[in-house]
């Protein structure tokens, strides 16, 4: 079954061919999606009681925070993969990722702090969330870093893999100690899907939104796994 | 265990024989609590509430330092490889290896601590708890440095990148470290602080020889 598995749907050769088919769907799936999350949301979505038309700038932030973390989520699964079924397209894979993932936590970064001004009066404090990204992104860069410095391919892989799976092991503790440390930030509003605390007219373009940005993520992997791929040949 | 003397004895032995290797991360650390009170001017009080965040990130560099050489001799003699080949567990050679290294590099910290620590005018409950998140949480930092020394063992001529990988690991330990030295300011139960450092302490010895292992293999392809 693993055998059939790595024969048939592995091969760099399949991917390829597969996300070239796909490329034109992930488009046109992105440009509807994001579409509607803009205007929508900075149009029809209602003003909050409290933060007025500043929370619109939500509809950037918070799918940015989803892709800063899922992207380093992506990297640590291809870097298991990687490191211990050596399977190539997932190390082609977590490298692609890497400075993605670093701009979309920069992105995050970014927004979060023009949101903050407004809203806290301050455009940046050490609070246990801002500074549980800020480490994340250093974490991207180590690993960027650490990529770009080694030559022979196969060690460049397998490093990048191992710092890649410490880091991820390492960020649920780095989180809680943090939040140990120092908490102000607002709860998060959509995890609790029983009852949210967001009214549905903001909660379906920022849902919208968050689909838009991951599809926007795996249109760009795609691109430049497809580049990668054809740079080694 | 025999394995385990013999390493150590001979690691103590090559340090013992050029002994400014051992002197590099203890000066820095002493030279760099030294410098805080001076940039600081005469603001004693501010001084004496930053005491545990200097010590401990005087700590923290010094380690970064020593890390630099950790398996460098190693490499550069061809030990590694014979590491990699020998009929022992590389896990257990790695094991032996790093605790010597924090027993000859880290160990003279502590020791010298108390005194720097009366230097800064810490009480003698706050020298004790200073002492205790040292010993917990020093052997974390010197293992996880080992990781980023082990991966950047064929890099030549990039210094500063085993701190930009290193240091993002070293927040929680920084974290629970210095939050007990300032709980014991007030008067307060630091007993989660120090459970929290020992679990830590306990998984990074059970997991990060193993785990230098594989970065080592990686490493030596380089």
């Amino acid at each position: 079954m693993w055998h059939w598995l790595k024969q048939n749907f592995l091969p760099v050769k399949f991917f390829y061919q597969t996300s070239t088919m796909l490329l034109p769907w992930l488009i046109f799936l992105f440009v509807i999606l994001f579409s509607y999350g803009m205007i929508a949301g900075l149009f029809f979505a209602p003003a909050d009681y409290q933060q007025g038309d500043g929370f619109r700038i939500m509809y950037v932030h918070v799918p940015s925070c989803f892709l800063a973390m899922g992207i380093y989520f992506v990297m640590a699964v291809s870097a298991f993969l990687t490191l211990v079924f050596r399977i190539k397209i997932a190390a082609i894979c977590m490298s692609c990722s890497a400075p993605i993932g670093a701009w979309f936590t920069f992105l995050a970064l970014v927004t979060g702090s023009i949101w903050g001004k407004p809203m806290w009066g301050t455009w940046w404090i050490w609070d246990a969330r801002l500074t549980s990204v800020l480490i994340l992104l250093f974490l991207y860069l180590g690993f960027i870093a650490l990529q770009s410095v080694i030559y022979s391919t196969r060690a460049r892989e397998r490093a990048g893999a191992l710092i890649a799976l410490v880091g991820a092991i390492n960020l649920p503790i780095i989180h809680y100690s943090v939040i140990w440390w120092n908490t102000l930030h607002q709860g998060p509003s959509i995890s609790k899907f029983a009852t949210p605390s967001i009214a549905p007219a903001m909660l379906y373009p920022l849902l919208a939104m968050i689909a838009a940005f991951f599809i926007f993520y795996f249109i760009i992997l795609f691109i430049r796994m497809q580049n990668k791929i054809l740079r080694a040949i | 265990m025999n394995l385990f003397w013999m390493i150590l004895k001979n690691e103590l032995r090559a340090t013992w024989r050029q002994a400014f290797a051992w002197l590099t991360p203890f000066l820095f650390f002493a030279l760099i609590i030294f410098l805080f009170p001076i940039a600081l001017g005469s603001n004693f009080i501010l001084l004496k509430q930053i005491t545990p965040a200097i010590i401990w990130i005087a700590a923290l560099l010094a380690i970064l330092l020593s890390l630099n050489s950790l398996f460098q001799k190693e490499a550069d003699e061809g030990y590694l490889e014979n590491w990699l080949l020998s009929p022992h567990s590389l896990t257990f050679i790695i094991s032996c290896k790093l605790f010597s290294h924090w027993l000859i590099y880290v160990f003279p910290l502590i020791l010298i601590s108390p005194l720097l620590g009366f230097l800064l005018h810490l009480s003698a409950q706050e020298e004790g708890v200073l002492i205790i998140t040292l010993l917990l949480g020093t052997p974390v930092l010197t293992l996880f440095g080992a990781i980023g020394s082990a991966l950047t063992i064929g890099i030549r001529g990039h210094g500063l990148l085993l701190p930009i990988l290193i240091m993002p690991l070293y927040v929680p330990v920084l974290i629970f470290a210095t939050g007990a030295m300032t709980l014991v300011n007030f008067n307060q139960s630091i007993a989660s602080e120090i459970a929290i450092l020992s679990a830590l302490l306990l998984v990074s010895i059970t997991f990060i020889p193993w785990l230098v292992g594989v970065a080592l293999r990686i490493g030596v392809d380089q």
